[in-house]
């Protein structure tokens, strides 16, 4: 008899692998990153740019959009048409906001695949695990006790992400720890719960926090509802670093997540680490959900959405999985930003929403597909 | 014969319990020794630890080196283990699931190299497991998953196989199936083959010999023949049986109590 690993609950029940093909000589292939998935995925990034810069407010006509994208390389000269005020919109307001968007989407799909395979748990995801809780505790416990006044979530303090860091490593060990104290009985849905406690608490504490400090609930407030809307180019360059880290180290852990899907001994009976490997990636993903958080607040289930969609379509293995997450991943969160500022145009909706709207049925799905959450 | 497995006072420990106490047992290169006992005899977790996958007191030696002081990954090349209930990650190709036994040889953070691929291809084609190379594992029936598991545990390269009751979810034609695939194996490529097994006749027509524990220490070891006796089977799994001769070995027959005449 076999168990059935917890991995993938939204895999077809088909029954050759989703990314399985040949080559030459007609052997199969071991999975891995195709490039027609690769191409997919860099048209998804470029289209996102492209359509997150013409539309708004203003509409400006894509071609001239991709070609003003395209003066901003070096030695590059090409008339798009745009008047000044036109080009200031592109590269001044909507610029940084999509590839900050780009780049919070990216660490989220990533940060939610990396956990997903940590955790062996179709359902982590940074919020459902408690993180992004967490996170946003350290944010509110900067932003609100800081002494300066003024528009704090505009420029936030270089210490922002440090801060949202520590938050979400203890909260993901708080939740990793409540989460064990069922010993063997524990499931899949047993963590969730525990996230979802330690959510609650975190909550609190920055609830508290808030009421402790009535000045700055205003800044903390707008933080919290998201704030694409207000990024700048200092948001992107204070979260690029984080990102690169954190994708990374993610990204050359792929294989080693496709070993754990076997489990800790037959892991450690393959010649792995699994402890140590498992330690890195939470710290990496929790260091990219952190530094995701601190620019854009609460935006829930990128992490499940993208990871599982493209499990379901490119295959099972983590070396497509994760390289795939980073592209669709900020693709996805560019296009739902767009939403949220046009949808209900001309007033903007917070992009948490947009995301928790298709999310909240797309966890439902994850759940009734799941073999393995009940106990 | 030198020694592949040398355990000399193997002791483990779980939860707090005493659960294989002070095991002695020898396996000499290329030879089969299967270990018997009746439920929590200690077999799966005296074969964990020989792997070096649970702590443990004493010594365990794999060819003359101790298994707690093997590097992972070079223990990884030494012995292979194949779990009772392997887990088996949804959606993954047999292929793939094959390659992950050449582990041990991808630096860290590396990619599996041609000579990877080569080695996990001739593994399939000798276990007949071209044609499932892009099934996904999960679709296999249980005969095909052993057979799969047995592969991954081949394209490992180790030359002592840890089996933990590999035939226990198999029809008695798989179940021969399995075990003539690892014999064959263990003859062509030299290997040293530790199982345990519940089905004792079948377990006696295979192994060189038997070691049978009982509450974690060892009953009785010897051949098929020495341990497989009405009075050691009776003592330790509380059962009457007959023993009758049979082709390859002793085979134990369970005699319901009420029906034996006194």
């Amino acid at each position: 008899m076999t168990r059935t690993a917890p991995g993938d609950a939204a895999v077809p029940a088909a029954p050759v692998a989703g990314n399985t093909d040949v080559d030459q000589n007609h052997r199969v292939r071991p999975a891995g990153l195709r490039p027609l998935w690769l191409l997919g995925g860099v048209v998804a990034v470029v289209v996102a740019v492209i359509v997150g810069l013409a539309f708004g407010p203003v509409t400006l006509p894509p071609g001239s959009v991709a070609a003003e994208v395209l003066n901003l390389l070096p030695g590059v000269h090409i008339h798009s048409g745009l008047t000044d005020r036109e080009v200031a919109i592109v590269t001044e307001l909507r610029l940084p906001r999509v590839v900050l968007g780009l780049l919070v989407g990216a660490m989220l799909a990533v940060a939610g695949a990396a956990y997903q395979g940590v955790f062996r748990n179709p359902l982590a995801d940074p919020h459902l695990l408690g993180v992004a809780a967490g996170a946003g505790l350290g944010v509110t416990a900067v932003v609100a006790t800081r002494t300066t006044t003024g528009d704090a979530t505009s420029n936030l303090p270089i210490g922002v992400p440090l801060a949202a860091f520590v938050g979400a490593v203890t909260a993901v060990a708080l939740t990793w720890l409540l989460g064990a104290a069922g010993g063997r009985s524990r499931t899949p849905a047993t963590l969730i719960l525990a996230g979802v406690a330690v959510s609650a608490f975190l909550s609190a504490v920055q609830t508290y926090l808030m009421q402790r400090h009535v000045d700055s609930l205003r800044e903390v407030y707008s933080w919290l509802l998201g704030r694409l809307a207000t990024a700048g180019w200092h948001d992107v360059l204070l979260v690029l670093p984080y990102a690169a880290v954190t994708c990374a180290i993610v990204l050359a852990h792929r294989r080693e997540l496709d070993v754990l899907t076997v489990g800790d001994e037959e892991a450690t009976s393959l010649g792995l680490h699994p402890q140590r490997s498992r330690y890195l990636l939470l710290v990496a993903a929790s260091l990219g959900t952190a530094a995701a958080v601190s620019v854009s607040g609460l935006i829930g289930f990128v992490g499940i959405i993208v990871p599982h969609t493209l499990r379901l379509l490119a295959g099972a293995s983590y070396r497509s999985i994760l390289p795939l997450s980073l592209l669709f991943g900020g693709a996805f969160l560019a296009f739902t930003d767009l939403t949220a500022r046009t949808i209900a145009g001309p007033a903007e909706i917070p992009i948490g929403v947009v995301t928790a709207f298709l999310g909240a049925p797309f966890f439902v799905l994850v759940l009734r597909n799941s073999r393995w959450v009940s106990p | 014969m030198t020694a592949a497995i040398a355990a000399r006072a193997l002791t483990v420990r779980l939860g707090g319990n005493v659960v294989v106490d002070g095991v002695d047992l020898d396996v000499a290169d290329g030879e089969w020794v299967t270990v018997i006992g009746p439920n929590g005899a200690g077999k799966s977790t005296a074969l964990r630890a020989i792997g070096g996958l649970l702590p443990f007191d004493g010594r365990v030696e794999l060819h003359g080196t101790a298994v707690d002081r093997l590097p992972r990954r070079r223990r990884a090349m030494i012995v292979a283990t194949v779990a009772q209930t392997p887990v088996v990650p949804p959606g993954m190709q047999v292929l793939d699931y094959v390659l992950l036994g050449r582990t041990p040889y991808i630096r860290p953070l590396g990619r599996e190299s041609e000579s990877d691929l080569a080695t996990v291809d001739d593994v399939l084609g000798e276990l007949d497991l071209e044609a499932f190379a892009g099934r996904r594992l999960d679709t296999l029936s249980g005969g095909e998953r052993q057979r799969v598991f047995l592969a991954r545990a081949l394209a490992q390269g180790a030359r002592i196989l840890l089996l933990d009751e590999p035939t226990s979810a198999l029809d008695i034609g798989h179940q021969q199936e399995v075990l003539e695939l690892v014999d064959r194996l263990r003859a062509e490529r030299g290997l040293t083959v530790l199982t345990t097994m519940h089905d004792l006749s079948t377990a006696g027509e295979y192994a060189d010999r038997m070691v049978l524990l009982s509450g974690g220490r060892v009953a009785a070891a010897g051949t098929p023949r020495e341990v497989l006796t009405e009075r050691l089977l009776a003592a330790h799994y509380r059962v009457r049986v007959r023993i009758i001769e049979g082709g390859q070995g002793p085979l134990v027959v369970p005699v319901r109590t009420e029906n034996v005449p006194p």
